[in-house]
């Protein structure tokens, strides 16, 4: 028996795919439409800025799904069309080709954009910022050969361009305006380690180094750096973050800091209006406080929950936060959000680029970064979930099974 | 399912003490790539690449009667293989398993 109910998804990313995938999945069995600005069905961002950026994978890789996906399950898709406006009373959504999407529940999952530089010279050619798939085909055309590659931001996406651009032997440096490398999400001696892969691998890193402006006539050849010595560059890349898009949710009076306020099921102060992915802030039941993330992990399984809790079926949304990063032939692996914490336990051989450091806080495990040990992350993720005092030395130990010790929480 | 000694082909891949409770065996039958569960003492088989991504589940993480893949956090069900989790949209094959006193035996279906 199909419903005359309307779900309509503002925003074409991963979170968008998920939750029209679930719908359908829980039966759901009324219209559901996403719209999107881009010419693209959903996609997922990570190989962006990795195999996509170098030539080793094609755009249509990264799709949720393909496009046939989504006439099978009758999801229409209304691509290269923005969401202008929403309206709360008519429960309508007034789009950029004129038209008018009634709906009778509301999914926004419109993401982050880019934080961008205001600077003398920042409309300069030969500028790029990474976002979408456009944006990684253009870089990747720009990467030729011998190119002097100037990436502004030692973040992720900067420090995976970087290595994509020495791929492809580019000259590469790397502007940081901290005095480390990755620091919003890592302790110092990470950032060290990164450093030292990085410099192995050619690059030259400048840290506590603020870009002041860009140089060029017409295209950029110089990145100034105050009272720094300037980067002669081909191509500038900057990747210093992204913020939230939740405009359409704030200018309908929902509640939004930094990201659309949601709670545990993904919905807004709104009973009909949900949100999900990059653009919400999110009770964490786990962590114990509020949160917005931007990674794939969240675009996916918020979406899920929002999806499951528009169809009728309420489940509470709280997962240890995950990411990862590639870079050459690391592999960076990353559970938890720690705001703070006393100790770093090295597990594992830092030398050979093969060890887990874990993030430790009155005696519990808060965090983990597992450099080529993948298989440590789960195990972390559940003693952070427990929240439950470990030993130290134990811990530092290769020759205890992280598994046992795990186990030896519960006793 | 092939779980009859009839329409399978059986292999000895392992002895009874060489598969730990929630640390999966990879083995190998020709060119096939298996994971070999022991939960609880009892013995179960999937293949060892996930439906997803290339990644072994060998190498994933076992709770209770399922298996998480180290690279996305797709889950399956071990004894059924069937996916729980996304992003792996397909089931993971599964194989019969058999003990004969210490050996583990595992089914191949006879093409």
């Amino acid at each position: 028996m199909a419903t005359d109910e309307k779900f309509v998804i503002i925003g074409a990313g991963q979170a968008a795919g998920r939750a029209a995938e679930a719908m359908r999945t829980q039966g759901f069995d009324g219209c559901v439409t996403i719209v999107g600005d881009e010419a693209y069905p959903p996609y997922e961002r990570p190989a962006l800025s990795k195999q996509v950026l170098i030539g080793e994978d094609e755009p249509d890789s990264t799709y949720v799904h393909q496009p046939a996906y989504y006439n099978e399950h009758q999801i229409k898709l209304k691509l290269g069309v923005s969401a202008k406006a929403i309206d709360r009373a008519t429960k309508s959504v007034s789009l950029s080709d004129g038209t008018t999407l009634d709906y009778t529940k509301l999914l926004i999952t419109t993401g982050s954009q880019l934080r961008r530089l205001s600077l003398p010279g920042s409309d300069l050619a030969g500028i790029y910022y990474l976002r979408g798939i456009d944006d990684s085909l253009a870089i990747r055309a720009a990467l030729s050969t011998d190119a002097k590659v100037a990436v502004v931001g030692g973040g992720y996406i900067g420090l995976e361009v970087a290595a994509a651009a020495r791929k492809r032997n580019c000259q590469v440096t790397v502007i940081e305006m901290m005095d480390q490398l990755i620091g919003r999400a890592a302790a110092p001696e990470i950032g060290t380690i990164f450093e030292a892969i990085h410099r192995g691998h050619g690059v030259d890193i400048r840290t506590s180094t603020t870009v002041t402006g860009f140089e060029g006539d017409g295209h950029v050849s110089r990145v100034l750096c105050g009272d720094s010595e300037p980067v002669d560059a081909d191509i500038v890349i900057i990747g210093i973050g992204i913020l939230p898009n939740d405009d359409l949710a704030s200018a309908v009076g929902l509640a939004t800091d930094n990201g659309i306020v949601v709670d545990e099921h993904g919905r807004t102060e709104d009973p009909d209006i949900y949100a999900a992915g990059d653009v919400t802030n999110h009770p964490n039941a786990i962590l114990g406080r509020r949160i917005r993330l931007e990674s794939w992990q969240n675009a996916q399984n918020q979406a899920i929950t929002a999806a499951k809790a528009m169809c009728g079926v309420e489940e509470t949304y709280a997962q240890v936060p995950w990411f990862w990063s590639d870079q050459y032939d690391v592999n960076l692996q990353i559970v938890g959000m720690p705001e703070a914490w006393s100790e770093v336990v090295i597990r594992g051989d830092t030398g050979a680029l093969t060890f887990t450091a874990f993030y430790l806080q009155d005696g519990c495990v808060v965090g983990a970064n597992a450099i080529n040990s993948p298989r440590d992350i789960p195990i972390a993720r559940q003693m952070i979930q427990r929240g439950a005092k470990i030993d130290a030395a134990a811990l530092a130990d290769p020759e205890t099974s992280l598994r046992k010790l795990l186990k030896s929480l519960d006793g | 399912m092939a779980d009859t000694d009839a329409n399978a082909e059986w292999h000895r891949v392992a002895s009874v003490g060489e598969v730990e409770e929630d640390e999966p065996k990879p083995v190998r039958i020709g060119e096939t790539l298996i994971a070999l569960y022991n939960i609880k003492g009892k013995f179960y088989a999937t293949a060892d690449v996930c439906p997803h991504e290339f990644a072994l589940l060998s190498d994933g993480y076992v709770e209770g009667d399922t298996v998480e893949c180290p690279l996305h956090q797709a889950r399956f069900h071990i004894p059924t293989g069937k996916v729980l989790d996304p992003p792996a949209e397909d089931d993971v094959a599964v194989f019969s398993v058999k003990v004969e006193g210490d050996d583990i035996l595992i089914g191949i279906p006879k093409s």
